[in-house]
């Protein structure tokens, strides 16, 4: 599995990263959690509105910081 | 329908103006601090308690029911909505999509690639971006809490005509290629935005009220701060000298003095507040608050990174103008609002 953080880096961003770190750890997932920058691949995804939440190349939640169960559900679904 | 009128006139006070809580805080300034309200220090100590206990309760419902709503108008469906329109209108309509639309500094970059690459003009993503900060819904609803509906009112609507208009200019400039090139280089996918239930709504815009005060609860203690001072130890001859009507460079002074600063608009009315009772006029207030929320370092900062320094100093002129227009106009017919 393959998630990505989506984000120019800002505050929100590293917010939703560490949220998705903790999600993963709690639910034993093998998921490799990568950090994508650079506007243009941010933009291929479709997504004007960061952070967003990138699951196996679906976005699952994009332009605000969720609950940690809502990254879990997303990560499970 | 005097009925009518007085039954809305009484919510208004008692919700809007929550005049019921300024009574409280007097009793309690009088009788318990033992301070006279009459006095300096009990009508700093006053303004100070109920502008604190106002400001955060109004700020954390509104935010709370304004979020939700956003939560309907995401960027990219903005955009959408926005390609199906064209001239004045698409203008008119992306200064009223900025209003709701929620976005912050941090995403101006890639909503500015997004509308760009999509083929809007760059006059309706200006459009978008003067008003987006300038009209805050919650700070509308604050405006007729402090001051009164007619003056709210007026402020939506200026600020919607300085945002088409701007944005109509830029247009008319024809200042695309001061676009950096990248941004006409960057493909944005057409991808449909996860569904989101009302349970994600809900928790959205619970989550934006926590951020937002506690990223603003700083400046609004700052603004009541030097209210309350304001309010109770600063001689109206002296302010009214400097920002009254007698000097006719006020709005410019408000003005300079604003630009620079970078507070949020909900710190900035109880100074605003504090100001009128003075005797400074309103448009001169107006012009502190626009001149403060429109334009922001910051966000000046991230739209060099896609346009070229002649746009940004075009754009910067016009809300500045804009600004000094509104402030003049708003002292002409402060009779009609105050």
């Amino acid at each position: 599995m393959v998630v990505k953080i989506l984000g120019p880096g800002c505050m929100n961003c590293q917010k939703l990263e560490a949220l998705a770190r903790k999600a993963v750890d709690e639910l034993g997932l093998d998921a490799e959690i990568v950090k994508v920058d650079d506007y243009a691949d941010i933009m291929a995804y479709g997504i004007m509105s960061t952070p967003a939440l990138v699951v196996d190349e679906q976005v699952k939640i994009a332009g605000f910081v969720p609950s940690l169960d809502q990254v879990k559900a997303a990560l499970r679904a | 329908m005097s009925g009518v009128v007085a039954f809305f006139g009484w919510l208004n006070d008692a919700l809007l103006k929550m005049t019921w809580l300024n009574d409280l805080v007097g009793q309690l300034v009088e009788k318990v601090f033992g301070l006279p309200l009459d006095g300096r220090a009990g009508a700093s100590v006053q303004f100070f308690i109920y502008d604190t206990i106002k400001i955060f309760v109004l700020l954390s419902t509104l935010i709370f029911v304004i979020s939700y709503v956003q939560s309907f108008f995401p960027p990219e469906r903005t955009r959408r909505i926005l390609g199906r329109f064209s001239g004045v209108w698409a203008n008119v309509l992306g200064a009223l999509l900025g209003t709701i639309t929620p976005f912050c500094s941090c995403s101006s970059i890639p909503l500015f690639i997004g509308f760009t690459s999509a083929g809007l003009p760059i006059g309706v993503t200006f459009s978008f971006l003067i008003s987006s900060p300038l009209v805050d819904l919650a700070s509308v609803i604050l405006l007729a809490s402090i001051f009164n509906w007619k003056i709210a009112i007026a402020y939506v609507v200026v600020g919607l005509i300085l945002a088409v208009i701007g944005g109509t200019l830029i247009s008319a400039l024809k200042l695309e290629r001061f676009v950096e090139p990248f941004v006409y280089g960057t493909h944005m996918a057409e991808a449909d935005m996860p569904e989101l239930t009302r349970r994600d709504r809900l928790s959205f815009a619970w989550r934006a009220v926590l951020d937002i005060v506690k990223k603003v609860w700083p400046y609004v203690l700052a603004g009541v701060g030097i209210g309350a001072v304001i309010h109770g130890w600063i001689p109206e001859s002296f302010i009214s000298a400097i920002l009254g009507d007698r000097n006719p460079f006020s709005v410019v002074l408000a003005t300079i003095v604003g630009v620079p600063m970078y507070a949020d608009i909900f710190g900035t009315l109880p100074i605003a507040e504090a100001l009128v009772t003075k005797g400074v006029g309103i448009g001169t207030v107006l012009a502190f608050m626009m001149a403060v929320t429109a334009l922001s370092l910051p966000s000046l900062i991230m739209l060099k990174k896609v346009v070229k320094t002649p746009l940004l100093a075009t754009f910067f002129g016009i809300v500045v103008t804009g600004i000094l227009v509104i402030g003049y106009t708003f002292n002409a017919f402060s009779g009609l609002l105050l």
